[in-house]
């Protein structure tokens, strides 16, 4: 590790860069997930902007050195906003052959990749699908590679705390994240803080941990391998208090806040199925909220106790993916007739079928919409950054509580397990979404008598009330069958039924004067060209149109966080736009809702790969429209590909 | 389900239970009975009618709730026991019944009855017996006879039918009887027990279909035969039957039941009986008596199975809420949202 003139280096200079993106990937078991976790923290509580994508496969630990049980954590981090993760890393850390083969491809032409040299062993290289050692056979002459022999520095680096061989080789992901947090020159503080900690009960192994990541940091610092260090300088955020979020937990933390602000006990039954479980995983939690989760013995189960609990005056909230909202139609049907407030979170993944489970797509929505026999309509609210999924929770919870409503809560697998800094809210901030129940009766019969009609609505909302067991002289039944209008007595009358099925659809209508409309970016206010999107392509939409305004071309953008009813506003500002384009990870569910309901032009822009789109493919698409479109809104030139720095945000 | 009140609930007649909607089923139909058996014992139980909820699915037993002036609701085939766990968990204070049927309960419905029984879940659930599908016009269901034929089984059913009873206790319930729609003051007797038991009580009812199934039960509920061929099981009692119980059940050395001759010439004494012991922790002489009849044609058991205390579903519940609020302190939203890895950007001077 010393220049072929014998003697050390000097101490590598520091270079300044604007953003980077880096891809840990492993074995399962290597630990790739909790390197990739703590890296980030690193970097948040340094305070670059960041956005991170897991991506793990759905075995829950394949055979070790397979290419199948590769599992990878891309953490994209930068002195500037950023949306998206990274199209591409420019860095890949491979801890063995299998994690090299399925992630090289990625990486662009002079991209850097470091290699654990030790597992590069014939068996391991030919378990991966090589023929030849990648190392030495040439292949990789378009990358700049790193070989660190981590395994062996690891075992010595762990010699003092007397564990076995076999157990210290694990703290190889620390060695790992030790190399790389010194090449970002990031704080090494929280990272020892945070292992002291997880492993206190277990103080050998968080030794070996400790000294691990001291031994990479330090490797780094004086191996003379790397040219230079490099150093991301913190971003400039708005004051304020910050903690790096994944959308799960702020879906969690969004309903256990909304049940608090509107005033109802939280209930959640539900089932796990991934990538939802961790949301019933946190709500169980936080009993001294007085949330009570119920592991059902389905999925039927979880949705049906959520709406048993609303009847009786709680939130019932019920979390799930494809497969589960697929087995609750009939339930969710029972709920639009009995106009209860219910929450069903569709976590998205891919399908059909089981599909994809730990990948990621959009597919649901259609399902959301029409996924039910009859005329059965339910509000739609889509998450479009794992932080956002607070605020979608609770705006989701308002609707259902004010309108007694089943609401669903769209998000999927990239914004559950991704992650970012969010700036948190003050409680006192948060609105009031609470909601009267109904105490006295709301009918003077004939004879003089009060009466407690279930079914008379509130005229501006079209909401029927909300009278819970427990309160008397409002005793009543209700049920699925159709009912007639005002006393919920069961009515097979055929103009009740016109009357109550498009009483039902108005209600859900009504909503669109009490959400926001829409709010168009269009900077130079004469675009032709819109961008409508919905959910997760937020961030690379929105990274896109920045690109191509960036380079001179002109385009609008809109963001959907409400799917049905849309705002009001909604048509009018799509009549405007000459051109459409509708980017979805499905086949084209919205653009279909939007050229139905306003009959415009819009068109799709697909992606069905289980992984987010990257910016530079919406980016592409938007620039060959532009052109397309003639005039001059397309930018004058393209700009110079710089395949050094895979992608950029701003 | 006992609720404990503070103040005594207001006197009621059978009136004040009885809702304002016409009945709807067929003329003859056992409901009628089950359903004036509930109307006359809710007042004699001293609760409430706001804190009353029927809970059902769907058939003819599911109309039942539109009959009783309580809270209730008509939901979905084979989920009234889901949504009543849902109910039942977040208010304790509500007597919570499931009224269901062979179809709904043992069909469709098999899998939420099995875990609301097994989670102990403070629920009244009464299953109406008919042995046949009412409601879609007479298919045959999971407790009808081998061989009936039915309108979807016209060479005759090839299914085992289940035994309610042996179910609901290898279900793990803790609660278990059987009634019938021919006699008032047992369901009655029987629906008071299973009121009061806290937890999931599961009462199976013989219903008569008199349009699809007419008759299924009337070889041993009859008032000419139900004194020889009903079984009556009384806690602590030696188990006899017949007329001037004649006859009773014994085990034998090898653990069998079996219906002997009792007094008499020929008959065992009295002190060989089998005594019935509701509250015998293991549910094994309450399988072993569930086991007695194939079928209602031969001497069934009726009455209390099983009656055992075990901590329901809901109050384990609410004791880890208790639990977590006095050591965490009740929830507070801000230290919620600030118990990750936080970190503050301050104001630039």
């Amino acid at each position: 590790m010393t220049s072929s003139t014998g003697t050390p280096r000097q101490v590598r200079k520091v270079v300044e860069i604007d953003q980077v993106v880096i891809r840990f990937a492993g074995d399962s078991g290597d630990g790739m997930q909790v390197t990739g976790d703590r890296f980030t923290n690193e970097s948040a509580i340094f305070g670059n902007d960041l956005s991170t994508l897991p991506n793990f496969p759905a075995e829950i630990r394949a055979p070790a050195g397979t290419l199948a049980g590769v599992s990878a954590f891309q953490v994209h981090i930068s002195d500037h906003e950023i949306l998206t993760p990274g199209d591409a890393p420019n860095v890949l850390v491979a801890m063995n052959p299998a994690a090299l083969k399925v992630n090289a491809d990625d990486l662009p032409a002079g991209g850097t990749i470091v290699v654990n040299a030790d597992a590069f062993d014939e068996r391991a290289i030919e378990k991966a699908g090589y023929s030849a050692n990648p190392l030495t056979d040439g292949s990789l002459h378009r990358y700049k590679v790193y070989e660190v022999p981590m395994t062996s520095l690891t075992l010595e680096a762990c010699k003092p705390t007397g564990a076995k061989p076999r157990d210290a080789e694990r703290s190889k992901n620390f060695f790992a994240l030790g190399v790389i947090s010194w090449l970002y020159q990031r704080p090494t503080e929280t990272t020892i803080r945070w292992i002291a900690e997880r492993f206190g009960r277990n103080p050998v192994v968080a030794e070996a941990n400790t000294l691990a990541y001291k031994a990479g940091y330090h490797f780094g610092e004086t191996a003379e391998l790397f040219e230079s260090a490099y150093e991301i300088h913190a971003a400039t955020h708005e004051p304020g208090t910050y903690t790096n979020i994944t959308g799960n937990s702020a879906l969690a933390w969004g309903l256990i806040a909304a049940a608090r602000l509107g005033n109802v006990p939280l209930f959640l039954g539900s089932y796990p199925i991934t990538p939802a479980s961790d949301i019933l995983h946190e709500l169980s939690k936080h009993k001294n909220f007085g949330v009570r989760t119920l592991q059902a013995e389905d999925e039927i189960a979880g949705i049906g106790a959520a709406l048993g609990a609303a009847f009786g005056g709680a939130l019932g909230v019920t979390t799930t993916s494809g497969p589960g909202i697929d087995l609750k139609s009939e339930t969710v049907g029972l709920a639009v007739s009995m106009e209860l407030p219910l929450l069903i979170v569709d976590i998205q993944r891919g399908g059909p079928s089981t599909g994809l489970p730990t990948k990621t797509e959009q597919s649901d929505l259609l399902h959301a919409m029409f996924g039910r026999h009859g005329e059965a309509p339910v509000p739609i609210v889509a998450a479009m950054t794992p932080a956002h999924c607070f605020d979608a929770a609770i705006e989701a919870v308002r609707i259902a509580l004010k309108y007694r409503t089943p609401v669903f809560l769209l998000s999927d697998g990239y914004l559950a397990n991704g992650s970012e800094p969010w700036r948190l809210p003050s409680v006192e901030d948060l609105p009031d979404i609470s909601t009267q129940l109904a105490t006295e009766p709301n009918v003077t019969l004939p004879n003089g008598e009060a009466a407690f009609w279930p079914y008379v609505r509130d005229p501006e909302t079209l909401a029927r009330p909300w009278a819970i067991p427990g309160t008397p002289g409002l005793e009543h039944r209700i049920g699925g069958l159709e009912k007639q209008d005002r006393t919920g007595n069961v009515s097979y009358e055929p103009e009740n039924h016109d009357r109550m099925v498009r009483l039902r659809a108005a209600k859900i209508a009504g909503i669109a004067k009490d959400i926001p409309p829409v709010e168009v970016d269009d900077p130079t206010g004469d675009a032709r060209l819109l961008l409508l999107g919905w959910g997760s392509t937020y961030a690379a939409i929105t990274a896109g149109v920045r690109r191509v305004r960036r380079a001179g071309g002109t385009v609008a953008q809109v963001h959907l966080v409400h799917l049905n009813p849309f705002p009001a506003n909604l048509g009018q500002v799509l009549r405007r736009y000459g051109r459409i384009l509708v980017p979805e990870a499905n086949l084209g569910q919205l653009v279909k809702l939007v050229r139905a309901d306003f009959l415009v032009d819009a068109r799709s822009i697909t992606n069905v790969r289980g992984t987010p789109f990257r910016v530079g493919e919406i980016e592409a698409d938007i620039l060959d429209e532009l052109r397309a479109l003639g005039g001059r809104q397309a930018p004058a030139a393209s700009p110079p590909a710089n395949e050094m720095v895979a992608s950029r945000d701003r | 389900m006992t609720i404990e009140t503070d103040v005594a609930a207001p006197a009621t007649t059978r009136k004040d239970w009885t809702s304002d909607q016409d009945v709807r089923w067929c003329p003859g139909c056992g409901d009628y009975s089950i359903l004036a058996a509930v109307q006359l014992l809710m007042p004699e139980l001293g609760v409430r009618r706001e804190n009353t909820v029927f809970i059902s699915g769907i058939g003819c037993a599911a109309r039942f709730p539109y009959y009783m002036n309580t809270y209730g609701m008509h939901s979905i085939h084979g989920r009234a026991p889901a949504l009543a766990t849902g109910l039942a968990v977040t208010r304790p204070d509500l007597d919570v019944f499931v009224v269901t049927g062979d179809g709904d309960a043992l069909s469709i419905g098999g899998n939420h009855l099995m875990h609301a029984l097994r989670r102990n879940v403070n629920l009244t659930i009464l299953l109406f017996n008919n042995q046949i599908y009412g409601l879609t016009k007479g298919q045959y269901s999971p407790t009808s006879e081998m061989g009936k034929v039915t309108k979807s089984t016209p060479f005759g059913s090839l299914d085992t039918p289940f035994n309610p009873i042996s179910l609901a206790l290898g279900a793990e319930a803790g609660f278990v009887a059987r009634t019938h729609d021919m006699d008032r003051k047992h369901m009655m007797g029987v629906f008071r027990r299973a009121h009061a038991h806290r937890g999931a009580a599961f009462v199976e009812v013989y219903q008569n279909c008199n349009v699809f199934n007419d008759g299924a039960f009337e070889k041993i509920t009859s008032r000419a035969s139900r004194d020889e061929m009903l079984i009556q099981l009384e806690h602590g009692k030696p188990i006899r039957f017949g007329v001037d119980g004649h006859r009773g059940v014994v085990m034998d050395d090898q653990g069998r039941l079996k219906l002997v001759e009792v007094g008499g010439e020929n008959g065992v004494p009295e002190e060989a009986l089998v005594v019935h012991d509701e509250a015998r922790p293991d549910p094994g002489l309450a399988f072993a008596l569930s086991r007695l009849s194939l079928g209602p044609y031969e001497p069934t058991p009726v009455g209390i199975f099983r009656a055992v205390d075990r901590p329901d579903y809901g109050s384990l519940v609410d004791a880890q809420l208790l639990d977590a609020k006095a050591r965490k302190g009740p929830g507070d939203l801000t230290n919620l949202l600030r118990s990750g890895m936080t970190w503050t950007v301050e104001k630039t001077p």
